[in-house]
């Protein structure tokens, strides 16, 4: 790495006024997410009465503690639940029925098997901001209005993952395959003992990006959730602000902020490398 | 697409399709058959009957200012978030790229936003520039301008572009980076032996061969600005003041369920559908090159 600069501009005022731009632009970035947690540690007071002090104050432990125990519609307790059950349940979901179709497709020819390959595919083509209105009368038509399987099950169909899986098992060399035969393994032994395992770096990698997914989404929880039980913490945030004049319980809903994007942050900041590679293969 | 080596059974492959399918089926193929046939009937406002009216629907969609106006605002929108975030991605990365020691640190640092969910960047920028209690408004004040994007549609339309924008570009950072250190360092050295200074050999070498990043970063950043900002708009500013930042995504929803004109949402998700196939049939096409680059 030290060695492919060698020529070009290794000393001088461009190195300091590189390290310059790029600690501005970081500042710039985190910028909003440090007020966010300033504002979650002082009073309403403090708020209201602009300008906003830049460092935090004391009521760190009753702000979160009030927001999480009885927060404004419902304990954001309560909401960081349903989407923890949300996120887990679109991200598995995806996976799983990605992975068996396509192994199914991959590795069996079957009448219909384009024709599968072809409505998976044309899914991309069908986002959930497209067709919000029917969506939302199949859910309540099928019972599924403030409910977990409501929230997760129209969002699982997942043609990237899918692909992804596909590609995957198309490098796989057809030898492995073969000798599983030979040894008289039938095709669920073989996706129990050779698939999955080999499969298991994309799987975390694509698990990883789907989480972050799923737990961001909006549009959907908004619409099948009516009852503030059953919010979920991203969208139950807009339903935090008064709708009259009234003043927002700002401190409260700023530490709602922090708790809503730490789930998701920690994970790509804990899992860099596979969120990298997961983000870098889903766009593929 | 197909293995040599194949298992031969009758029922397995439909039982494993199965799930995906059925999904498939009752949450995508169901509402967008039945979001077709609806932008072709005319509910009456009891919803006890409705009646055909054939392309009805869309001829009042495309008459009407308000729809009009709604494209524009996208167009002005999606133009306005995509230039935001690639530049600043863009500028970014090349820093980052010339760093040698702690460009792990400066990345870490820089993709973390990416998990922020848009509806939670929309909440912040909310905050930061609230008319009477923002940080922002309160500095704008200072400076002698009077900040309220609840009653001044410019203003409006610039909080969601910065908030929406904010998102994005930790995203466009790691691929833009990623592009420039894929770069063969020979073909800059070469440059840089003639003598040609560093914002010169940026644009003349090292940008052209970044084309291909830059084109599928284009599609991608077009695509969410279209749909993905839903939340940001919702959250800031509600498609307000007016319809001032009601772009078609929300439009869908504020006629759907707010208004309940359930024939012209219908109307406005087939149009919809037709830009995003088209959306995807651009992207698909770039992406078969980049295979066989």
């Amino acid at each position: 790495m030290a060695q492919r600069d060698g020529m070009v501009e290794k000393h001088g005022v461009g190195r300091w006024l590189t390290h310059l731009g790029l600690i501005i632009g970081i500042l710039i970035i985190c910028f909003p997410i440090w007020f966010a947690f300033v504002a979650s540690t002082v009073t309403q007071e403090d708020i209201i009465r602009p300008p906003m002090p830049l460092w935090p104050g004391p009521h760190l432990i009753e702000n979160y503690s009030r927001a999480l125990f009885s927060g404004v519609n419902t304990p954001v307790l309560n909401m960081l639940f349903n989407s923890t059950v949300m996120a887990l349940g679109i991200t598995l979901g995806k996976i799983v029925i990605s992975i068996l179709s396509a192994f199914a497709i991959v590795y069996f020819r079957f009448p219909g098997r384009m024709l599968c390959f072809w409505l998976i595919f044309l899914t991309l083509m069908l986002p959930v901001e497209v067709r919000i209105v029917p969506t939302y009368e199949i859910a309540a038509r099928l019972d599924l209005l403030n409910s977990y399987p409501g929230l997760i099950l129209p969002l699982i169909a997942s043609a990237t993952a899918t692909f992804l899986f596909r590609q995957l098992f198309l490098t796989i060399p057809d030898e492995i395959a073969e000798a599983a035969r030979i040894d008289g393994a039938g095709p669920m032994r073989f996706f129990w003992d050779h698939l999955l395992p080999m499969s298991r770096t994309n799987i975390a990698a694509l698990f990883v990006i789907l989480f972050i997914f799923s737990w961001n989404q909006y549009l959907w929880p908004l619409l099948i959730t009516t009852e503030p039980e059953m919010n979920t913490i991203v969208m139950g945030i807009k339903q935090m602000f008064p709708s009259g004049d009234d003043w927002a319980d700002w401190p409260v809903i700023m530490a709602t902020a922090i708790l809503a994007m730490l789930p998701p942050v920690c994970v790509v900041l804990f899992m860099q490398r596979l969120f990298v590679k997961g983000l870098v293969e889903s766009e593929k | 697409m197909q293995k040599r080596v194949v298992f031969n059974n009758r029922t397995l492959p439909y039982l494993l399709v199965a799930p995906q399918l059925l999904v498939t089926l009752v949450f995508f193929f169901w509402p967008a058959a039945q979001a077709i046939r609806q932008s072709l009937y005319l509910p009456d406002p009891f919803g006890l009957s409705e009646q055909f009216v054939g392309l009805e629907n869309f001829r009042f969609l495309l008459e009407d200012p308000y729809y009009r106006a709604s494209f524009g605002t996208t167009a002005i929108f999606s133009t306005l978030v995509t230039l935001t975030s690639m530049s600043v991605a863009l500028f970014l990365a090349v820093l980052a790229d010339r760093v040698i020691k702690g460009s792990g640190a400066y990345r870490t640092l820089l993709i973390w936003p990416y998990a922020v969910a848009p509806a939670i960047a929309g909440v912040l920028w909310l905050f930061m520039f609230n008319p009477s209690i923002g940080v922002g408004a309160y500095y704008l004040k200072m400076l002698g301008y009077q900040w309220n994007h609840v009653l001044n549609g410019t203003e409006a339309m610039g909080l969601v572009v910065v908030a929406s924008a904010w998102k994005q570009i930790s995203y466009n950072f790691l691929f833009f980076l990623a592009g420039l250190q894929a770069i063969p360092k020979s073909v800059i050295e070469a440059a840089a032996i003639d003598g040609a200074a560093f914002w010169k050999r940026f644009w003349t070498i090292v940008f052209p061969l970044l084309s291909p990043t830059t084109f599928f970063l284009l599609v991608i950043n077009v695509v969410y600005a279209f749909f993905e900002t839903f939340a940001v708009i919702h959250t800031i500013t509600a498609g307000g003041p007016r319809q001032d930042t009601t772009i078609l995504v929300y439009k869908v929803f504020a006629d759907g369920f707010v208004g309940q004109d359930l024939g012209s949402s219908a109307a406005q998700s087939v149009i919809l559908l037709f830009l995003v196939g088209i959306l995807t049939v651009i992207q698909f096409r770039y992406i078969e090159r980049k295979v066989h680059y």
